[in-house]
């Protein structure tokens, strides 16, 4: 086998198997040829057009409008996508943690007004960043419909014939036989058919085509981004997110008025909330118990009695973080959990003036703990004057021991539970109508208790315990601990719908980067010898790789029905620089 | 009540230190191999790179086609195909590989891929040890992903070798790699084996964690082909405008494959994957939706994802974007790899987010 350098020795010998009649054709002219055997060959929009047509402001927009649907516009965009979402995640977001944001602002100071002006706390609902994702969007809509109307067209059309120069093609394969031209494109025909080739026979050629999911793929892909989109829209409008914190024994009930905290989209009505509630019945925590992980959580459930609907039946449930609770499209979930150690406190005259269970916020990994314990009603001094007492409490569940110097708990489970407590009494300023933080006790209108030594009255507390208020103001005790649990109860209308979407879109995804569109030509014609000259060629878009393979198969496969003649003397062959 | 307090097995947990001790030391001998392999190679003196490049440029242009020369007989058992580069992209062959045609460093090269297959065993075993350790799957943290990442790209790059790809000059930089990244991994990001926090406990962390990590090994694979790309496009570059490349980068570069071969390997590589990081980040989505009640918050490792991801699907649009194609597109492919690193070391260890549970 020797390989001939076809340009340079068309010049001197015409190629016996050139079915064309014309002479050589330069270069441009071939690729022009190959242009157009590609056209169609996908969707894609053509590149860059001249600029601004026509005049006045419509040759303007329609100039516009097409660079924004251009594929270079959509790359740039998309580029501007992935740079634009980075600030988001060194900057902490408003969305995210509003505490960080605080302290990002207390210690950067000098950027604030900047970031502030950048909308850096909120990228993601910012003014550029939308812009951004909405010029995409719109330049995917203005790319998707106009190529699915194209390809429906492709759909019904025929493949091009087979171009003149075959030989220009990207791969193509050639040889001689005594089979028939028209018995060659017959096999040829079938061969291709078999192989799922759309087919068209043309005057001494065959067309095929095949491959057109890789486009329906990427329309299906393109698509489904819009719908996704559409989806998380969709879900902003009309999203609740609310959370409750729930002691063990406790109940809720889904009503506004029963959250801590509730936030919803701007469509959404408190019709909205499927009507459920439970009662924490246990909650159980396990951690791990030595080794260099030592207190780290190894599972945390909650027992409840859960009822449906207003009246529903009891039914006994378990509530994981990693298993939410589901009902009619609202989800509940475990957050997080803590103690609240249940005081009472005493009058002077011997009195339960209070008793409740406390919860404290944890603020380490070992659940040390924080709260106040503030008795609003029904204590009246020695003096009989009411007044109002306030505790600042603080509380571990496994303490480090006497002497240690640290009111740090040292483990997350209840090993070594004590509890610290200071005390004042005046007024909690809880009537002034400002809203207050329950954990944390306003001292602004309080007098410390003080103790024998004139300092503020403390005492540390094992369960059970007792701290006597002095000059018989009454009692302070610690009666017992409880647990309690965080839940959070979402519902986020349209996850189905976005969950759709991207399995359409990896399905689509797989089908346009898998799949390889491509056309393949036969052409037989009878030689100047009297054999057939078969000529096979392919093409595809430039990635397809495995073209020249699929081609050498389809050309051993015809081969065998059509096989090579046997050799007369050769005049032209050439050696060419490819060796 | 708990069953999870499935205990640590010390012994396994110490086996699979060994492995991923003596996988270290067989990588090393693997990489001594490929040094072998590419020192001995250089005393080939064959350039057909320059060759190709400087004696005729209008080869490039010109089709070859395959003419009837066969001796009597059709003894051909198959027709030839022909193969012509797309217009406006250099003709060049391949370059012979890092034993550059040469007997002994070929033995090395072969020597140097046994090593690694062995060393891949080794490592492949640490792996399963550790998660038999622990009884779960083994990416809880940072040294489980980077002793995983790592058997992951060596694997790939075996299968490819298996395949029969011609991938066999990626070896010395794979090697390379693994063993930066397995020195790391022990030396810094040591933790002992142990359970895992209750976030974790999930079938997804089988479905997300193990596609992220092979996702993120298997683009590493096409980053160092962009890599090749850009350092093999320049050279091809400076010889057909007649420039002469200096002699060591001559001789390492002549070997590689061309650059175009290397584009469309690097465009492959990304291409395949892509759809499994797709499914990566919605499974990730998922869990989130199960373990903290919202699918997508913004946390700096979903952020960073995103990125990733709209970095590869730019980079996917580049390649058939005209203008674009060559090497702007492998420079964003190495910006959207270097999203993904970042998003893995960086955002691990110095963004906080919900997911820093990973422990380094
Ligand atoms: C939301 C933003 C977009 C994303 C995430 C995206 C993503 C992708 C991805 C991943 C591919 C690769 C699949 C393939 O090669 O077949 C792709 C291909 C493609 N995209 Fe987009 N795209 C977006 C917007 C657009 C827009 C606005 C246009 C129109 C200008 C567009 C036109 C195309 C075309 C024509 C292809 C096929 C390229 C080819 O045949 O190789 N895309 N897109």
């Amino acid at each position: 086998m020797s390989t001939t350098d076809k340009a340079s020795a068309e010049a001197q010998h015409p190629p016996a198997d050139e079915p064309s009649d014309l002479p050589g054709t330069d270069r441009a002219d071939s690729d022009s040829a190959e242009a157009a055997a590609g056209a169609q060959l996908s969707t894609a929009p053509a590149e860059d057009g001249p600029g601004p047509v026509g005049i006045g402001v419509l040759g303007w927009a329609r100039w516009m409008w097409r660079q924004l649907t251009s594929m270079r516009v959509a790359l740039i965009l998309l580029f501007l996508l992935s740079l634009g979402s980075i600030p988001g995640s060194l900057v902490p977001q408003n969305q995210v943690d509003e505490l960080k944001v605080a302290d990002w602002k207390r210690d950067h100071a000098f950027w604030v007004p900047v970031a502030e002006k950048l909308q850096l706390f909120d990228v993601y609902s910012s003014v550029w960043f939308s812009a951004i994702y909405l010029l995409l969007f719109v330049s995917l809509i203005g790319c998707i419909v106009p190529r699915t109307w194209q390809f429906v067209g492709q759909l019904t059309g025929r493949p091009p014939g087979a171009p003149r120069r075959l030989d220009r093609m990207p791969a193509y394969a050639t040889w001689r036989t005594e089979t028939a031209p028209e018995q060659v494109l017959a096999h040829a025909k079938a061969l291709l058919g078999r192989g799922r080739f759309r087919t068209e026979p043309g005057k001494g050629s065959v067309a095929a085509e095949k491959g057109y999911l890789r486009e329906a793929g990427n329309l299906v892909f393109h698509l489904s981004l819009i719908v996704m989109l559409v989806a998380f829209a969709w879900g902003q409008l009309f999203k609740s997110e609310g959370g409750k914190l729930v002691l063990r024994g406790s109940g809720f009930a889904n009503t506004l008025t029963q959250y801590d905290d509730f936030k919803s989209g701007s469509f959404f009505s408190t019709d909205d909330l499927p009507p459920f509630s439970f009662t924490l019945d246990d909650f159980s925590a396990s951690y791990e118990e030595s080794g260099p992980q030592k207190g780290t959580a190894r599972d945390f459930t909650a027992y409840v009695t859960f009822h449906k609907g207003a009246d529903g039946a009891p039914q006994k449930r378990e509530i994981q973080v990693n298993k939410p609770l589901e009902v009619d499209g609202a989800k509940v979930y475990l957050l997080g959990h803590g103690y609240a150690p249940v005081i009472s406190v005493t009058d002077p005259s011997g009195k339960v003036v209070y008793k409740d269970a406390v919860p404290m916020l944890p603020f380490d990994g070992n659940l040390s703990s924080s709260g106040a314990v503030k008795v609003t009603d029904g204590y009246r001094n020695k003096d009989g004057v009411k007044e109002q007492l306030g505790f600042n409490a603080l509380f571990v569940p496994t303490f480090a021991g006497a002497g240690q110097g640290t009111m740090l708990s040292q483990f997350p489970d209840l090993k070594f539970p004590v509890l610290a407590l200071s005390a004042y009494h005046g007024s909690l300023g809880v009537d002034s109508g400002l809203p207050q933080n329950v954990y944390r006790l306003n001292t602004a209108k309080m007098q410390e208790f003080k103790d024998a030594d004139g300092q503020l009255l403390k005492k540390r507390m094992l369960v059970g315990e007792t701290m006597e208020l002095p000059d018989g103001a009454g009692t302070v005790k610690f009666e017992g601990i409880e647990r309690w649990a965080t839940f959070s109860v979402t519902a986020q209308p349209g996850s189905g719908l976005a969950l759709g979407g991207a399995v359409a879109a990896i399905g689509g995804l797989a089908a346009s980067l898998f799949i390889q569109r491509r056309r393949i030509w036969v052409r037989a014609v009878p030689g100047p010898d009297g054999t057939t000259v078969v000529e096979m060629a392919g093409l595809g878009r430039s990635e397809s790789a495995r073209l020249p393979e699929e081609l050498g198969q389809l050309a051993a496969a015809l081969h065998e029905q059509a096989p090579t003649a046997p050799e007369r003397p050769v005049t032209e062959t050439v050696e060419g620089e490819r060796g | 009540m708990t069953p999870l307090a499935a205990e640590v097995n010390e012994n396994l947990a110490q086996i699979s230190n060994y492995l991923v001790y003596s996988s270290m030391a067989v990588y090393t001998l693997a990489f001594l191999a490929h040094i072998a392999e590419w020192t001995f190679g250089s005393r080939s003196k064959v350039a057909r790179t320059a060759a190709a490049l400087t004696t005729a440029p209008a080869a490039a242009a010109a089709p070859a086609v395959q003419v009837r020369s066969q001796g009597t007989t059709a003894v051909l058992d198959k027709p030839k195909v022909v193969t012509r580069s797309a217009p406006g992209t250099r003709d060049v062959p391949d370059g012979p590989g890092a034993a550059g045609g040469t007997a002994q460093g070929d033995l090395y090269g072969r020597i140097a891929v046994s090593l690694t297959v062995l060393g891949f065993l080794l490592q492949a075993g640490g792996v399963v040890a550790r998660a038999a350790s622990v009884q779960r799957a083994p990416w809880g943290n940072m040294y489980e992903f980077s002793i995983t990442f790592s058997a992951v790209a060596a694997g790939t790059y075996l299968l490819l070798l298996a395949l029969k790809k011609n991938v066999r000059w990626l070896g010395l930089i794979l090697v390379t790699t693994v063993l930066l990244d397995l020195g790391v991994a022990t030396t810094w990001l040591y933790t002992e084996s142990d359970q895992l926090v209750p976030a974790l406990h999930s079938y997804w962390l089988w479905i997300h964690v193990s596609t992220a990590i092979f996702c993120g090994a298997v683009f590493y694979i096409g980053a160092a082909g962009a890599v090749l790309y850009l350092l093999r496009d320049s050279y091809e570059s400076k010889l057909a405008s007649g420039g002469t490349p200096s002699r060591i980068a001559a001789s390492v570069l002549e070997r590689f494959p061309s650059a175009a071969s290397l584009d469309k390997f690097s465009y492959r590589i990304n291409a395949a994957v892509f759809p499994l990081w797709t499914f990566t980040i919605i499974a990730g989505a998922i869990w989130a939706g199960d373990a903290w009640g919202r699918y997508w918050g913004w946390d700096p490792k979903e952020v960073w994802s995103f990125v990733t991801w709209v970095a590869y699907a730019a980079y996917l649009h580049a390649r058939a974007t005209a203008g674009w194609k060559g090497r702007k597109a492998a420079y964003l492919a190495l910006f959207a790899f270097a999203c993904w690193i970042w998003n893995y070391y960086g955002v691990n260890i110095l963004l906080n987010g919900k997911h820093s549970y990973a422990g380094v």
